[in-house]
């Protein structure tokens, strides 16, 4: 079996964001980089899993720069077997979703995985992309993932409730909470990521529907009313005629 | 024109369809166009209804191979009805079945697509220029859509529904799906309590709370408020609360009304999920707790005693309101 897991590289959680002077784009000046953690914890993990039980291969793909070879050596380190770079800077979900279509038609993988979004940009929209390039079926926000034969069995999260479903090989998912546990990677896993397969692809040209215009912060808060402890009626009130929520 | 896929989960429409609605026709009225909306499934209730939202037009597709989501026969439906009403906007919902929909739709019809917008969009001659959050709430970005249609779906939450019009009937809509791939087994919802994403009012506890049986006073203030509970990740990590409970950066991301946070400190990972919400409450024992610099109203105490506290003062205020 081969499976494919897309994994994209984000700024750590804690790093504080900033922009350009003129607000046009992220600015990475100290900033540490992680493996977005819907990616790693969850599809990674899964799909590493898988194929430990049932045997095949697992392919981590990143589409980025030079630069973001630290992360795809984590990817190996947790499990994957090798590893693909595409080389380009990932504009935009659309540029980065043709990539990765470009590259996944060629190589029939039975199931490819995504986290269910990028924690900077937010845009839960590149597994999508991607499963429409292929004509394949489309399961986001997936918390269980289990495989017999040519069937999978999964979960998936919908408003206020969870769908139970199959759908047979091959096709597209993404990843939420659920569908495995955290894996720190172990000494072993290190060490073998260093001799695993990294190739380098190039990209496709595509033009983009979508450009960013500008950044802003939110503004900030007013600053904390404090309340008295023994003194709910007065924060009652505050809510109903100050703040109009209740 | 602009097209509005009006999502009926389970038959049902609920407040994502409206706000969707709502949007879409202010969009239209931007554009100086009219607005459609185009329902799917067997068991919609009253399509019709989604006029006093602003709907000029109700497609129904009838057809009860709709009343599971697959993403493919959707796509090719909702593209059915994009390419008979020329369209060249469509809004969706950034709810799950958005999500599922979105990304393939911008595929298949050659638009942009900007999804979780949480604004109306500013007219740049043929292009759209909208607002969505992102890194997890730190930052807002504005984007510019072109193309032949452009997608956008609408962050719940970010605007009310209006009542913009009257109930129309709805025409039906023809469109042969090819077969689902997907076969839905089974859905288990949570009936009785308003999903987290669509909540207008949540209550939402941590560690300090203790144990998982102290909840109770947790669960009283939240039915005096007509609230919906949540929970800090490592209450979820520890099964003192269901995993569905969970916000944040890794659990869900939530925009309602009132958030009150209680025994939660407020770290980073946390406040990505909730820090859209638009009032914010925290009770925390510890005056340095992260969390006050994002709240509105504040109150340091322990909340053992200031809940109840509160349960009471609610309650009062209800029967007097
Ligand atoms: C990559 C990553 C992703 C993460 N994602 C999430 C996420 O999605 N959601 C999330 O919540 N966390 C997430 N976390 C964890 C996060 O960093 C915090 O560890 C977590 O939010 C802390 O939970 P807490 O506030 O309930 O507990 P604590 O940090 O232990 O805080 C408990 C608070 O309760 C207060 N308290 C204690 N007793 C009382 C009392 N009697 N009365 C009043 N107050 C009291 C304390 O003063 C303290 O402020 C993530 C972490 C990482 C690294
Ligand atoms: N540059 C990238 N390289 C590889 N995969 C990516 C990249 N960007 C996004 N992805 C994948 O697409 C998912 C959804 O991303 P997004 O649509 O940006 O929220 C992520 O969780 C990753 O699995």
């Amino acid at each position: 079996m081969k499976l494919l897991v897309c994994i994209s590289q984000t700024p750590d959680t804690t790093a504080k964001v900033s922009f350009s002077g003129d607000g046009t784009a992220y600015n990475a000046d100290g900033v540490q980089f992680i493996m977005n953690p819907y990616d790693e914890w969850y599809a990674l993990v899964r799909a590493c899993e898988l194929k430990e039980t049932l045997g095949g291969t697992v392919v981590a793909l990143n589409v980025g720069p030079a630069a973001n070879e630290t992360t795809i050596r984590k990817a190996l380190a947790i499990g994957a077997d090798e590893a693909v770079r595409i080389n380009a800077e990932p504009k935009s979900a659309a540029y980065t979703a043709k990539q990765i279509a470009e590259y996944a038609r060629s190589q029939n993988f039975d199931l490819i995985l995504f986290g269910k979004e990028t924690i900077d940009y937010n845009g839960a929209e590149v597994g999508a992309m991607v499963a429409e390039y292929l004509d394949q079926p489309y399961i986001s926000n997936a918390t269980s993932l289990n495989l017999s034969g040519n069937t999978a069995t999964l979960d998936r999260d919908i408003e206020g409730g969870t769908e139970t479903l199959e759908v047979d090989l091959p096709f597209v998912l993404s990843a939420a909470k659920g569908m495995a546990e955290q894996r720190i990677p172990n000494m072993r896993g290190i060490m073998t990521a260093r001799t695993k397969p990294l190739t380098e692809v190039q990209p496709v040209a595509f033009d983009d529907n979508v450009k960013a215009v500008n950044f802003t912060l939110p503004p900030a808060k007013a600053g904390v009313k404090l309340i008295a402890p023994d003194n709910m009626d007065e924060l009652v009130r505050l809510l109903h005629e100050e703040a109009k929520v209740i | 024109m602009v097209l509005v896929f009006a999502e009926s989960p389970r038959g049902q429409f609920k407040k994502a369809a409206f706000e969707a609605v709502t949007y879409g026709k202010k969009v239209a009225d931007m554009l100086g166009t009219s607005c459609a909306a185009l329902v799917l499934g067997a068991n919609a209730q009253n399509p019709g209804q989604l006029g006093q939202y602003g709907a000029d037009k109700v497609l129904h597709l009838n057809d009860a191979a709709f009343d599971a989501l697959d993403s493919q026969t959707y796509t090719a439906a909702i593209a059915a009805a994009v390419a008979q009403t020329g369209a060249k906007v469509l809004i969706l919902s950034h709810s799950s079945s958005g999500k599922t929909l979105a990304g393939r739709l911008s595929v298949r019809l050659g638009g942009g697509l900007v999804s979780g917008v949480n604004a109306l969009p500013v007219l740049n001659g043929d292009a759209l220029q909208v607002k969505k959050s992102v890194f997890s709430g730190k930052a807002i970005a504005t984007y510019e859509v072109s193309g032949a249609v452009k997608v956008l779906s609408l962050m719940g939450n970010a605007i009310k529904p209006e009542n913009l019009g009257s109930a129309v009937s709805a025409e039906a809509f023809s469109f042969s799906a090819p077969a689902n791939r997907i076969r839905v087994k089974s859905v288990q919802t949570q009936e009785g309590t308003v999903p987290l994403p669509e909540a207008e009012k949540v209550v939402s506890a941590g560690r300090g709370m203790k144990e998982a049986s102290n909840w109770g006073i947790v669960e009283e203030l939240a039915d005096v408020l007509g609230a919906t509970t949540a929970c800090s990740r490592p209450v979820a990590d520890a099964h003192w609360r269901p995993h569905h409970e969970h916000v944040g950066q890794t659990g869900i991301a939530i925009r309602p009304n009132l958030y009150i946070a209680i025994g939660i400190s407020g770290a980073i990972q946390h406040l990505a999920g909730v820090n859209n919400s638009k009032v914010i409450v925290v009770i925390n024992k510890d005056p340095e707790a992260p969390f006050f610099k994002a709240a509105d109203y504040g109150v340091q105490g322990d909340l053992f005693e200031v809940v109840p506290r509160l349960t009471e003062a609610l309650r009062k205020f209800k029967t007097a309101h």
